[in-house]
């Protein structure tokens, strides 16, 4: 499994915290949700980044109160197939305004890759580490988008007003019908 | 029809590219058949029995002569020589093998064709009624709003792993010809009170295991807030849809369980918070679109021609194919003719390469290059001037496709059964050519009038069983078939699921009871010109299903 | 003919395990040396649940091979040949039981 942010592959300064085990101290660490919601307050009081693993059978809106202070959300994809996660991360990124690391753990798939960045996503865990060298082939297979999404791509209906709107040069064409 | 634009080609092309890349890491193995199962899927290639099997996307059922020659050279390249038009508009190619896929594809994307999302848990192809944009019952062309709903649903990347197939279909017409009302999604196109146009929308249709009648959940929503609010409906199965089973995945099971109104406020609320934002359709952008749909120079003609009238009153074969396959045009002087692809003996909805360049050359002569596919798997030629109707029908019977059967007991909708298809249970073309064999007398079957025949080879109901006037669903049991025999079922905009007659019958006997069904509707029908199915509902079950067991 | 994807193994006769090839989607057979082939009298028999698991184990590992892979029931006639032992199965190996459609006419 490698960690891919930024487009590259990148080291995990975060620290995986199971159920039981102590929260070390000066360590970005990334604590399950039942742990984090249970003790909150303090886990937003420490000085190094927190980060919750979410699972994709919860709403997103328990995490309203913390999102200015929560530094990384990880959300699931148990299986490739189960597509609530990008429905998760859409609404934390486009209505919530979460600003964090937003990272795709689980079944992540290079086929996947590209619809998991127009949903928000910004980090991926990838399963193969085949699939995390290819990352940036992948993403760069699609050019045109039909929906509007926060990832700075336009969506073409955009795109085709934008054009139309613009005058006329010799190099573009507007073919009205 | 709807021409592409270079946004709209791009696309195509970058899925052609990603799915050639797919294939080659599937048969070098550096992906397992469980990682490309769903990749294929989004691409529409199926295994079957006896090969893959290629689904190819027909938007609301819309072909140019050139896509429609394009199919033929598919058939004739990568595949056996025809292909199979089905119950969503889409057309089947059975043969095919995967390491041919990525040529073929190129091919498809030459004349803008694909295989996207006609399989896997995403939205598949919107239909609407294959009338569309010219007949004279309707309020505006469908299609536009058909191409608007395709290209927002096209690699959506929050709704490509729905937990089951999602299905859209739309109309705007008083009568129905899409089966909105068994769709996951249906929308009606309608004026409210104040003149407005807008949709109806109803959700949770389906057959199927568990078929259900759609509900309507908005009674008038504003051509403004088309996408948002399916995006609502989508984003709200997406996240409590079941996907712990299989069979209760579709949202029809979401919206039973929760209820049609509390579903309604979940997919209010959601929408509430999205209905201003970018999916606010700018009346600009819909007028692109609407653009970008072409119609044709009609000429201005009168309706009835010499030509017309002579061959009505010197052609008697002419005259029955008239009454029966050529229906109004809401221009004058045009008219919409029907292609039977159900001819006596073969097997329903099925065209062979040589049928379908003959058509394409037929298309550009006679209906401006334009075809459109039925979900009842015939053809249809949109704008005929009624002078070359005589012509027209010389050419088309040449080919086979003028079987005055359209509508009656010989025009059969069926899904490929058990001869084709992995999940099916039992055969149901064989089924339905025998029943056109027997019912090969135009006149008998032009005195039943019209008579819906639907076999499904297994409980999917591909063949939508469930909502025909006579309904036949293969079951197995001890390595036989059987059918269940269902009646009183329609599709249209009073759409019900028919009523189950008794026990199952042996393949044997399937066509014997059908054959059963009309005698009884001959001897209890009031008149001549009441239909099978308004003898179902006048007089009930119970007369015909006494005829069938009198004997079992 | 319940469609085999709905099965649970049991096995109440002679078996074989059947897939289809993954380039060309041909009905092929798995053999007693995991090879896998387009002969039915071919394909190895087994009679057992557990060697039928065994055997179906082996043959879903080979993805390359073959793809969707099942137990299938079998006949066996003169000197244990085998034959497609139902409906679906005499149609996956023989074909459509209905006319491919053609116009040699025109």
């Amino acid at each position: 499994m490698q960690l891919v942010k930024g487009e590259h592959i990148v080291t995990d300064r975060y620290v995986r915290v199971l159920d039981d085990a102590p929260v070390p101290d000066n360590v970005p660490v990334i604590v399950p949700a039942a742990r984090f919601l249970a003790d909150a307050e303090e886990f937003m009081a420490r000085e190094a980044p927190t980060g919750v693993l979410w699972p994709n059978n919860r709403k997103v809106s328990e995490l309203e109160p913390y999102l200015d202070r929560l530094a990384l959300i990880a959300l699931v994809l148990p299986s490739f197939k189960d597509g609530r996660a990008y429905t998760q991360a859409r609404q934390l990124r486009e209505r919530y305004g979460f600003r964090g690391e937003l990272r795709a753990t689980g079944d992540v798939l290079r086929d996947q890759f590209l619809f998991m960045l127009r949903s928000g996503f910004d980090a991926f865990e990838v399963k193969k580490d085949a699939d995390a060298a290819a990352f940036i082939a992948a993403i760069k297979r699609y050019s045109v988008f039909y929906q509007p999404t926060d990832d700075g791509h336009i969506s073409a209906f955009s795109r085709r007003l934008a054009r139309a709107r613009t005058p006329v040069t010799s190099a573009a064409k507007v073919i009205a019908r | 029809m709807y021409h592409y634009d270079d946004f709209d080609r791009t696309l195509v092309a970058e899925r052609v590219d990603e799915f050639r890349d797919q294939v080659a890491r599937r048969l070098s193995g550096e992906l397992s058949e469980d990682e490309f199962k769903p990749l294929r899927l989004m691409n529409g290639v199926y295994l079957q029995l006896h090969a893959y099997m290629l689904r190819i996307a027909i938007p609301y059922g819309t072909l140019s002569s050139a896509q429609l020659r394009m199919l033929g050279h598919v058939g004739r390249r990568y595949d056996r020589n025809y292909g199979h038009f089905t119950t969503r508009q889409n057309i089947q190619f059975n043969w095919i093998k995967l390491q041919d896929l990525p040529d073929a594809m190129a091919d498809l994307a030459k004349v803008e064709m694909h295989g996207m999302q006609t399989s896997g848990n995403c939205v598949r192809n919107i239909t609407t009624d294959q009338w569309a944009g010219v007949a004279a019952d309707e309020i505006e062309d469908p299609r536009i709003w058909a191409e608007i709903l395709r290209q927002h649903s096209t690699m959506h990347p929050e709704f490509s792993f729905l937990p089951r197939k999602f299905k859209i279909a739309i109309t705007a017409s008083t009568h129905d010809r899409a089966a909105v009302k068994v769709h996951d999604i249906g929308l009606r196109l309608h004026r409210n009170g104040a003149g407005e146009v807008g949709f109806e929308v109803l959700v949770g249709g389906g057959l199927g295991r568990t078929p259900y009648i759609g509900k309507s959940i908005k009674p008038f929503l504003h051509k403004r807030d088309l996408l948002s609010y399916i995006e609502a409906i989508l984003r709200v199965y997406n996240q409590f849809g079941r996907r712990d089973n299989i069979y209760k995945a579709r949202i029809k099971i979401l919206v039973h369980e929760l209820g049609a109104e509390a579903f309604a406020k979940e997919v209010e609320a959601e929408w509430q918070l999205i209905k201003d934002g970018a999916l606010a359709l700018d009346p600009a952008v819909i007028a692109d679109v609407a653009a970008r749909f072409s119609y044709p120079d009609y000429e201005q003609l009168e309706d009835s021609p010499a030509t017309l009238t002579s061959a009505l009153a010197s052609d008697p074969q002419f005259k029955i194919w008239f009454g029966n396959a050529v229906s109004n045009h809401k221009v004058p002087g045009y008219a919409i003719v029907t292609l039977s692809l159900k001819p006596t003996g073969g097997p329903p909805g099925d065209a062979t390469a040589e049928q379908m360049d003959a058509i394409a050359d037929l298309a550009d002569k006679y209906s401006f290059g334009e075809i459109r596919v039925g979900h009842e798997q015939n053809l249809v030629f949109p704008h005929v001037p009624q002078r070359d109707l005589p012509a027209l029908w010389k050419a088309i019977d040449a080919i086979g496709v003028a079987t005055p059967n359209l509508g009656t007991v010989s025009d059969i909708i069926a899904c490929p059964g058990l001869d084709y298809c992995s999940l099916a249970n039992a055969r149901s073309i064989p089924v339905a050519e025998e029943i056109t064999r027997r019912f090969r007398d135009h006149n008998l079957a032009r005195d039943l009038g019209r008579l819906h025949i639907n076999i499904s080879g297994c409980i999917n109901a591909c063949g939508h069983h469930h909502v025909g006037h006579i309904g036949l669903l293969g079951v197995e049991k001890n390595d036989q078939e059987y059918y269940q025999v269902s009646i009183g079922g329609r599709a249209d905009e009073h759409a019900e699921l028919g009523t189950l007659l008794g026990p199952a019958v042996p393949y044997a006997e399937a066509v014997d009871v059908v054959e059963d069904l009309v005698a009884a509707y001959l001897e209890l029908r009031a008149r001549p010109d009441e239909i099978f199915l308004d003898t179902v509902k006048r007089v009930g079950v119970e007369p015909f299903k006494e005829r069938v067991y009198a004997t079992r | 003919m319940t469609s085999p994807l709905q099965q649970k193994l049991k096995v109440n006769g002679p078996v074989i395990i059947t897939a289809n090839r993954l380039g060309d989607g041909a009905v092929v057979h798995f053999t007693a040396d995991h090879r896998w082939t387009t002969q039915l009298d071919e394909a190895a028999v087994v009679t057992t649940a557990p060697a039928a698991t065994e055997l179906l184990h082996a043959a879903v590992a080979d993805d390359i091979g073959a793809v969707g892979a099942y137990v299938a029931p079998v006949v066996l006639g003169a000197e244990g040949k085998p034959a497609p032992g139902n409906l679906r199965e005499r149609i996956r190996v023989a074909g459509p039981t209905v006319a491919l459609p053609s116009h040699p006419e025109f």
